[in-house]
């Protein structure tokens, strides 16, 4: 056994208002630089629709995450062989059309415009080539709340699985918000890509950064991740990632995503993991066994076995109170009401969502009348199709999300039996035994996932820095220093030429 | 005294400005050693010329150890007539001339008409391409046209000894003296072309991954420990 600990996130999905600020407030952090324009670490994307960047989930396109061929684990792009061999041009790799080439707006035009009959227009320029668009045809969230409607939604890739066909008229259709960021993978097929071995996945925490100095832009982790969520910096021709604002989670604060989400729908904890069993749990044959797999490598942190190996293992007592106290265990792992993204494309990722459930409560007109077990059937006839929900987050599986789903139905019913009153026996109901829970169960998942406050939501214990040796001196330091030029200079990047057109 | 310069001064120093050229952006500008990919902007044209050029420079550079690494004597123990090592040379070559002059026309045209690719690409990113177009063009006409419509050089007698005598600090220089003109020019442009490369995007030369296959796919650093542990 190796034991690793990791810090993950839990996302309710439910509660995102779809307000993006936590794109915005990343995109302010780390990618408000020339050459990274286009990188939105964090992204929310309205579902169905195609996503960002566009259909990132067609694996045969992209051919991203990993496959079993004859029972094997491979890279779905091909081995270590096949990438030298292609290592001169990459064929799978997606284009600035399928991002969009960043422009920002001629605001000089405004100000500095001679006097016209006509009021001066702010044009859009081209980050990149310093030119004007004329018309900018697309863009991150352009279908943003299902704008372009019939023509963009049947673009996603799970809509085009889908056996019903999804109702585009504006009283019956569905919507739902999924902000993503990297998964910080248990099984980063990113990392498996880097020829050079410059990605690399933290013993300590997880996290999966990529080291600059050491990346030479070889491309392949670009779609080599199945989320398309490594980025090529074209200016500085390395790659770029999110990095789980591992300088704010070092020092036991959340990522600023979750910091500034408005819906609160972040939850930040640390889950212990035997890293020596993820690769067979990688390995399942049937890709609906990958989310049960994928539990079985978690550990449990009030175990004293464990926690003896832990310790053993350099794992401190901060950490592993943390681990106990962890809102992602309890969620993930011990209620079982969050989900991970994509189980299928077996990279194992450590990012999970707690399917939204509004929609089908919205179906349910006469919910005064409604009898406790008349939840059951509603599940089944929710606005978002469980099946559309199944092909996101368990790989098609309906049976799982609609578990997940009966849960969170039996804690509205007994909550809202708490406060409002009127429902019938609660604790001999169907639901309740088809849900699997307790009221005990359901009053601690009610106050998680509706009151908890900060220090419930956020439990992450500091990084260690005994060892380091010049504290002192790098007090201060900027972690992406000599990557991003000083604020306001036209920079330079050793020998190459940086954009001097804007 | 021309002769000593170009084939014996010339040679070393360029050598020794591509060594401490490389040795000093390793050690200080790390973060700017790269291919530095276009792929990102456009790909209809990379996917020929790329792979034309990068295939074709790979064949080239196993014709060049072939030719000057190994010694003559090597061939006639092995019982390979001239004429037929000539044949093989014009042929293999030839060819891999070809690919490397034509995927370089593609990629400078690219790199020409392309908005993003031009606009990007910088003096060193030009000068490399017309650079290595002058280069492997010369070498391929002398593969190609010379050989067979002027004379057939034994370059094996001259300038592949003078080239791994330069390697043990004995430049016979005196080799070089009757070598005929486009061959001269082709060795020198050469070396002047070597002294570029640390300054320009070729040090991705380099960089080619041999160790990929043998490691792990999963890769662990210790956050507080990685540099004690050598990684
Ligand atoms: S989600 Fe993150 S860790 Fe997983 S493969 Fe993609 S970039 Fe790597
Ligand atoms: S800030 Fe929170 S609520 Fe707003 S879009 Fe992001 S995840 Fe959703």
């Amino acid at each position: 056994m190796r034991i690793k600990a990791q810090v993950a996130m839990v996302m309710h999905l439910d509660k995102c208002i779809g307000c993006h600020t936590c794109s915005v407030t990343c995109k302010n952090t780390w990618t408000n630089r020339p050459g990274t324009e286009y990188m939105w670490f964090n992204n929310v994307e309205t579902r169905p629709g195609p996503g960002y960047p566009k259909r990132w989930e067609d694996t045969d396109r992209y051919k991203g995450g990993w496959e079993l061929q004859n029972g094997k684990l491979k890279l779905r792009a091909g081995g270590p062989i096949t990438k030298l061999a292609n290592i001169f041009y990459n064929p799978n790799m997606a284009e600035m059309e399928d991002f969009y080439e960043p422009w920002t707006y001629d605001y000089d035009n405004l100000i500095h415009s001679p006097k016209k009959e006509n009021l001066p227009v702010a044009r859009p320029v081209s980050e990149i080539t310093g030119k004007y668009i004329d018309k900018p045809e697309w863009g991150s969230n352009w279908d943003d709340d299902l704008a372009g409607g019939s023509e963009i939604v049947p673009l996603d890739p799970n809509v085009e699985k889908m056996q019903e066909h999804i109702k585009m008229e504006y009283e019956k259709t569905f919507m739902m918000y999924l902000p993503r960021i990297c998964e910080h993978c248990l099984n980063p097929s990113c990392v498996a890509s880097c020829p050079t071995g410059a990605l690399y996945k933290r013993d300590e925490d997880g996290i999966v950064l990529v080291d600059h100095d050491a990346c030479r832009g070889w491309r392949f982790c670009q779609n080599g991740c199945p989320y398309h969520k490594v980025y090529y910096n074209w200016n500085t021709h390395k790659a770029e990632k999110c990095n789980f604002c591992y300088p704010r989670t070092e020092a036991g604060l959340p990522t600023i995503c979750s910091e500034t989400c408005v819906g609160r729908i972040r939850y930040i904890g640390v889950v212990l993991y035997d890293a020596d069993k993820v690769k067979e749990a990688a390995s399942v044959e049937d890709p609906q066994d990958l989310y049960e797999a994928q539990l079985s490598c978690f550990l449990d942190p009030f175990d004293p076995d464990i926690q003896e190996k832990a310790k053993e293992a350099g794992i401190t007592d901060a950490w592993l109170e943390a681990a106990k106290e962890s809102p992602v265990y309890k969620m993930a792992m011990k209620w079982k009401i969050a989900l991970p993204l994509h189980p299928e494309y077996r990279t194992m990722p450590m990012v999970w969502y707690v399917p939204p459930l509004s929609p089908i409560m919205n179906h349910i007109t006469n919910e005064d009348e409604l009898d406790t077990d008349g939840y059951i059937p509603a599940v089944d006839q929710m606005r978002i199709p469980v099946e559309y929900l199944a092909s996101i987050l368990a790989a098609d599986d309906t049976e799982v999300v609609r578990k997940v789903l009966l849960k969170l139905s039996a804690m509205r019913v007994y909550m809202r039996g708490k406060t409002v009153g009127g429902v019938d026996e609660f604790k001999q109901s169907e639901l309740v035994k088809e849900a699997n829970t307790t009221p005990e169960e359901i009053e601690e998942m009610a106050r998680l996932l509706g009151i908890a406050k900060y220090d419930e939501r956020y439990v992450i214990p500091t990084g260690r820095r005994e060892m380091d040796d010049d504290l002192h001196y790098k007090q201060g330091t900027c972690s992406l220093e000599d990557l991003a030029p000083a604020e306001g200079v036209n920079p330079t990047f050793g020998m190459m030429k940086v954009r001097d057109n804007l | 005294m021309a002769d000593i310069f170009w084939w014996v001064i010339f040679p070393y120093i360029t050598l020794t400005i591509m060594i401490l050229g490389l040795l000093y952006r390793y050690a200080f500008r790390q973060l700017t050693w790269a291919a530095p990919s276009t792929n990102f902007f456009e790909k209809k044209w990379l996917r020929i010329g790329s792979p034309l050029f990068h295939y074709g420079i790979v064949f080239a550079f196993i014709g060049h150890v072939m030719g000057m690494v190994i010694p003559m004597e090597f061939y006639q123990a092995l019982g390979i007539s001239d004429h037929l090592y000539h044949m093989g040379a014009i042929w293999g070559g030839g060819l891999a001339g070809l690919m490397v002059v034509a995927g370089l026309i593609i990629l400078l045209i690219r790199k020409m008409t392309i908005d993003p690719v031009r606009i990007k690409a910088g003096f060193a990113d030009f000068f490399s391409v017309l650079a290595l177009l002058f280069v492997a063009g010369t070498g391929t006409y002398m593969t190609i046209i010379f050989n067979t419509m002027v004379i057939e050089y034994e370059y094996r007698e001259t300038i592949g000894p003078w080239f791994r005598s330069l390697f043990v600090f004995m430049p016979k220089y005196e080799l070089m003296s009757g070598v005929p003109f486009i061959f001269k020019l082709h060795v020198v442009s050469a070396f002047a072309l070597f002294a570029s490369i640390p300054f320009t995007r070729l040090v991705h030369i380099f960089s080619f991954p041999i160790k990929y296959p043998a490691r792990p796919p999963q890769q662990y650093r210790s956050r507080s420990n990685y540099r004690k542990q050598g990684l």
